[in-house]
């Protein structure tokens, strides 16, 4: 029994270590990816992060409340367009950083809300086309709202949009901190990675509450969900809002970043790819949905810088175009996951029996069972 | 009024239709509080579509439907679960992955209030009605004699335990009505008993129980009374052994020449 007793409390300790370590690395990644593989590679390293937090908002969509959404990158846009038309010289608008991505998250929510509307009597397939067709209308009109008044400009995007800054301290240009010269994609990165945890701490708290149970409940069964006085509606058009909400964030930070957007960048490819990563990953699972993304963004970048090289020094020249090769493997790489791992990559069922075996009460509880059952 | 009086489900002239068939024509039925009510009939009488009715799934076309005094047309299923009607299915419905633990949790939300707020901030509010809620469900799983890990997914419970999960889930939403649609279905003897002594000690508790069932053996052991649905039309209505003895029961289930039969012989066909 007292073996027993200490086991949970060198497990807390681990875990602590865990996290300190992952702390440090995370702090060093854009320094040490700079030093190692150059500058573009700490870009790469934002956007990926800027993918897993889409990725997350897509999770609650689909993982959780087992929605199929295939517009999801409409409400990225919507977001990104928010920032760009309230802070650019489009309308001389140069609002604070701090109003206008708050305001770019609430739009967004107020448009999953108005997609959940119509579509609460939707499932699956249904649901998926009444979405993909959404995304579709917004992009199409980002396009063509240049004219009779050109308020998006049209298909030449909005350029110049200001980079995120406030007070004075903008995270355009290279900053001197504590005589280190940190450049801009450095400190892009680190905000980032404030709104990534955040959006996974939020993700955390919402999986194990009553609201998350209720999602899930809806997920496996919606008879049953509503019959157990669950309010459907509600409870769904809240996991769009939600969803919504961390696009449109994702979306405004993804102007400042770029300082450039076009209706280009929300197309259904998106759309599919945000999806692959939670289904890759493992839908409905924090750590899987986070890894997806991660893969999905580093993976093809890799390949582009690598792909030429190798077929040069296996062939001698480059046979096949490194962008073609690219969705080709990548397409290969999605059937074989499937195949293999058809819950994705780190499945949410897995995730939850290590869990159980971290629960000091739960294992408490269960050893008391088994004794019961033995006597 | 004393509302301990007049009876908890009043169900008058109930119709539905789906299309050109009458699923319900003209069903009246009252079920007084704290019994076990038993529903019968063959195959597609309607005994399921009743039920749906009932639980808000379905929603009437004709007749009122009163429960606790107050009457309930077109509502929602989540607004009767409210109200205190919690059912089962009669080809389980349970949520599948997640754990056995958790989809008795699911039942108390019916009952709970916390809510966005909450869940992110994890306000003492929030963390004691969760710590409520999963004692609670505790109690459940050991009230229907789950006796497994909590952490055990629903799917991998065996046949009858899943059964008393269903159970388990109905109850956590506090029903004052139980509807179970066929929960002695494909149970072996030793299950179907368990199962009896556990709606006795739930009647017991003072909920009143609904229950659609086969086993005639559990119908006459459990109900106080029962009606028979035939065609979507109420038959009978009575004392369990009574209505076992009326012919037009029993040409309902075994065809018209066989109302001539000994009736003991003919109840004990089913």
């Amino acid at each position: 029994m007292t073996t027993l007793g200490k086991f949970p409390y060198c497990k807390k300790c681990n875990t602590w270590r865990v996290y300190g370590m992952l702390a440090v690395v995370l702090f060093a990644l854009p320094f040490g990816t700079d030093a190692l593989l150059g500058r573009g590679w700490v870009r790469i390293a934002d956007f990926a992060l800027l993918y897993i937090m889409l990725a997350l908002g897509l999770n609650i969509v689909v993982g959780y409340a087992g929605l199929l959404d295939l517009g999801y990158v409409a409400f990225f846009a919507v977001g990104a367009y928010n920032y760009a038309l309230l802070s650019s010289p489009q309308f001389g608008l140069h609002w604070p950083v701090w109003v206008v991505l708050p305001l770019g998250g609430l739009l967004a929510c107020f448009f999953g809300v108005l997609l959940g509307a119509p579509t609460l009597r939707l499932r699956g397939d249904y649901l998926a086309i009444v979405t993909l067709g959404f995304g579709e209308i917004i992009r199409i009109f980002l396009n063509n709202l240049n004219a009779p008044i050109n308020i998006t400009n049209g298909p030449q995007g909005i350029n110049m949009i200001d980079p995120i800054q406030s007070s004075g301290f903008s995270l355009g240009i290279t900053h001197q901190i504590f005589g280190i010269n940190v450049p801009s994609v450095h400190l892009y990165y680190y905000l980032f990675l404030c709104f990534t945890l955040l959006v996974i701490f939020v993700s955390l708290r919402l999986e194990n509450s009553r609201i998350g149970r209720a999602w899930m409940a809806i997920r496996e069964d919606e008879v049953a969900a509503e019959a157990m006085g669950i309010n459907t509606r509600n409870i769904k058009l809240l996991a769009f809002a939600m969803g919504a909400t961390f696009g449109g964030l994702s979306g405004g930070l993804f102007a400042g970043f770029q300082g450039f957007i076009s209706p280009e960048s929300f197309g259904l490819m998106e759309s599919v790819m945000i999806l692959c990563m939670v289904v890759l990953g493992g839908m409905g699972n924090i750590g899987g949905v986070i890894l997806g993304g991660v893969l999905l963004v580093l993976l093809p970048e890799a390949l582009r810088n690598g792909a030429g090289p190798v077929q040069q020094w296996l062939f001698g020249k480059t046979l096949v175009d490194p962008e073609s090769l690219r969705m080709l493997l990548f397409g290969l790489a999605l059937i074989v996951v499937m195949l293999v791992r058809p819950a994705g990559l780190w499945p949410s069922t897995q995730r939850r029996r290590e869990l159980s075996d971290s629960d000091e009460d739960v294992v408490k509880q269960e050893q008391g069972s088994v004794y019961d059952a033995s006597k | 009024m004393t509302p301990q009086n007049n009876p908890l489900l009043e169900l008058n002239g109930l119709g539905k239709h789906f299309g050109g068939l009458a699923a319900l024509t003209e069903v009246s039925l009252h079920i007084k509080r704290g019994e076990i009510y038993g529903l019968i009939g063959p195959n597609g009488a309607g005994k399921t579509t009743l039920f749906n009715v009932v639980t808000g799934l379905y929603q009437l076309d004709h007749g009122t439907f009163t429960f606790d005094g107050v009457a309930y047309a077109h509502c929602k299923p989540h607004v009767l679960a409210q109200a205190g009607i919690a059912r089962t299915f009669q080809n389980i419905r349970l949520f599948a992955n997640m754990s056995a633990l958790e989809n008795i949790m699911v039942g108390r939300h019916v009952r709970t209030h916390t809510g966005i707020w909450g869940a992110l901030t994890r306000n003492t509010a929030a963390r004691t009605e969760e710590r409520v809620i999963s004692l609670r469900a505790r109690e459940l799983l050991r009230y229907v004699g789950i006796d497994r890990p909590h952490q055990t997914l629903a799917k991998h419970l065996s046949y009858g335990e899943q059964r008393r999960l269903e159970i388990a889930r109905a109850l956590a939403t506090e029903p004052k009505l139980l509807a179970l649609d066929e929960p002695a279905a494909g149970m072996n003897a030793t299950e179907t008993e368990s199962l009896k002594s556990l709606l006795q000690t739930i009647r017991a508790s003072g909920i009143t129980v609904m229950l659609i069932e086969h086993d005639v053996k559990l119908i006459l052991a459990l109900c106080d009374r029962v009606a028979v649905l035939d065609y979507g039309k109420k038959i009978a209505e009575g004392v369990p052994e009574e209505v076992r003895r009326n012919p037009a029961v029993i040409a309902a289930y075994l065809g018209g020449e066989a109302a001539n039969l000994p009736a003991s012989e003919a109840g004990k066909e089913e």
